[in-house]
């Protein structure tokens, strides 16, 4: 061995190198786990803000409300030259699916809200899988995740308070001039009485992948095939559930349907932005027809598990470059993880009631 | 005791593979759980894929193991160091397998396949089952953070033979440049 090893300040030194190495290793790694901050707006913080310190338990922290749904996608075949996405060849693809209104609260009175959600889940034998949530605004409010968290932390009412700055509010939507679209698809948007008489979309553009690798940037939209009618007279337009109750009134009857009209962009229309809607005249395929044959309560459907995570994708379709579309992905998982762990300890507790109460007996 | 001084070739090198990745995913895995940005989605993809590496190539070196004597540990060192030395690496052993593998039921049980770098999917071992998916997830985090203290313990005891001790446990795991002849 060295004779350095006897020299107490070398001792020193190398002891340093030991321990500012590995402070330096595991310091990078609580950065990078975000425990300093500096990391932008986090998912975690997008969930924490859309639970607004009062998180409905086991719920999805935002759309909470809704019913599980089945059916099948009857594809036309008429997209098949523009991806190879299993689900677009002609055919029948049986799906999970779910209509939903926004917020957070589960137990909110559905013509109430301002936007609702459909989505719908595709599993293949082969391996595939697709899920899209749309919704009824056509457009989104703003470009980016983090403009998207600003506006929500002012629209939100202070958990404390209860009141919102309107002061401050107005100077964000003089400061956002591409939230005028959505402002006027706001005001022109007359909310139908009925689930199955929505018109709902991608919102965000997704490329379509051929053959011959050639890619395509798409919105699609859920065109119903039913027309607005005023709400039935036998269901009170103040009942909290009406959405749910008129649709499975519908479904005795008949099947609700949906047509899928993909919209193609051209060069000009720019992917990555959800701001902005593409204009009419761009070439529309009716990709085949959506139709739901059966509506089920969510809590202990099979819908309820569901992550309607949209960059989960088949062979054949990708996700564009979009900052929100990202953002979506990401804060869906974030309020997935938080509701499943809630519900395995909701069935945790419920079984050991249940084993204590058989013990009693 | 066999006078064997150092690891084969193929020990060294699958161990310095194994740490590159293990440690990327660990960063990449604490990372992309927060972030909103697009290039969280790619990550995610290569987070399985590397995943799947790690796991096989986990596998391949314990197989490994069998076929040489590892070097003895210094003779020097207390029966307690020396039982902490082996007890770290079967923990390293248990936790590079039990990792990968939480991963997998984790995604398996959101109803989602594990693909591998895009050419094929992994067999599916369990079902949908949300519950199921909210106990792996945790677990996922849980074996991550202990593998990085783990990792954290390993590089220490490593310096400290290396810098402190100054004895044959840093060399045998080191490839010999200058010795070549």
């Amino acid at each position: 061995m060295s004779n350095s090893t006897n020299d107490s300040t070398s001792i020193i030194k190398r002891y340093a190198v030991i321990f500012v190495l590995m402070a330096g290793f595991v310091l990078a790694f609580l950065y990078a786990a975000g425990m300093f901050g500096g990391r932008g707006v986090t998912a975690q913080q997008f969930v924490n803000l859309q639970e607004n310190e009062k998180p409905n338990v086991s719920f999805r922290r935002a759309h909470a409300k809704g019913v599980c749904l089945q059916g099948e996608f009857v594809a036309s075949g008429l997209l098949a030259p523009f991806t190879t996405a299993e689900f677009f060849q002609k055919g029948n693809y049986p799906f999970i699916g779910r209509f939903s209104i926004g917020g957070g609260n589960p137990t909110a009175p559905d013509l109430a809200s301002g936007v609702r959600s459909l989505a719908l889940s595709f599993t293949s034998d082969s391996g595939q899988r697709w899920r899209t949530a749309m919704n009824t605004p056509t457009v989104m409010a703003v470009r980016t995740p983090e403009v998207f968290f600003q506006q929500i932390k002012l629209l939100t009412p202070d958990p404390k308070t209860g009141k919102r700055d309107e002061t401050k509010i107005k100077a964000f939507f003089a400061a956002h001039p591409e939230m005028a679209e959505f402002n006027q698809w706001k005001e022109n948007y007359v909310a139908s009485s009925s689930f199955a008489t929505e018109k709902y979309h991608s919102i965000n553009a997704f490329y379509l992948v051929n053959d011959n690798g050639e890619r395509q940037a798409v919105r699609w939209a859920m065109v119903p095939q039913a027309e607005p009618q005023p709400l039935d007279e036998n269901i009170s337009d103040s009942h909290p559930d009406a959405l749910q109750i008129e649709l499975a009134q519908r479904l005795e009857n008949d099947v609700v349907r949906f047509d899928v009209l993909v919209t193609l962009a051209n060069d000009s229309d720019d992917e990555n932005n959800p701001t902005v809607a593409w204009p009419a005249e761009r070439a529309v395929i009716n990709a085949g027809t959506v139709v739901i044959r059966a509506v089920e309560p969510q809590q202990g459907s099979a819908c309820n598990g569901i992550n309607f995570d949209p960059l989960v994708l088949p062979k054949g379709m990708e996700a564009t470059a979009d900052p929100i579309l990202n953002a979506r992905s990401a804060v869906y998982a974030e309020s997935y993880r938080r509701r499943a762990r809630e519900s395995f300890q909701q069935q945790a507790d419920s079984q050991k009631t249940g084993q204590q109460k058989a013990g009693a007996q | 005791m066999s006078n064997i001084k150092s690891f084969p070739t193929s020990a060294k090198l699958m161990h310095w593979i194994s740490a590159l990745l293990v440690i990327s995913l660990l960063f990449v895995g604490v990372s992309m759980i927060q972030s909103m940005a697009p290039w969280q989605h790619t990550a995610i993809k290569m987070h399985q894929s590397i995943g799947v590496l790690v796991f096989v190539l986990v596998l391949v070196r314990l197989v490994n193991r069998f076929f040489f004597t590892a070097p003895a540990l210094p003779s020097e060192l207390s029966r307690l160091q020396q039982l902490a030395a082996k007890f770290t690496q079967v923990l390293l052993y248990v936790l590079m397998l039990a990792q990968p593998l939480s991963g997998w039921l984790m995604r398996n049980a959101e109803g989602l396949p594990v693909s591998f770098f895009g050419l094929f999917q992994l067999p599916t071992l369990i079902g949908f089952n949300y519950q199921a998916f909210g106990v792996l997830r945790d677990l996922h985090g849980i074996l991550a953070w202990s593998l990085f203290v783990v990792i954290v313990l390993h590089i220490g005891a490593a310096l400290h033979h290396g810098l402190i001790r100054q004895d044959s446990v840093l060399p045998s795991m080191l490839f010999k440049f200058r010795s070549r002849k």
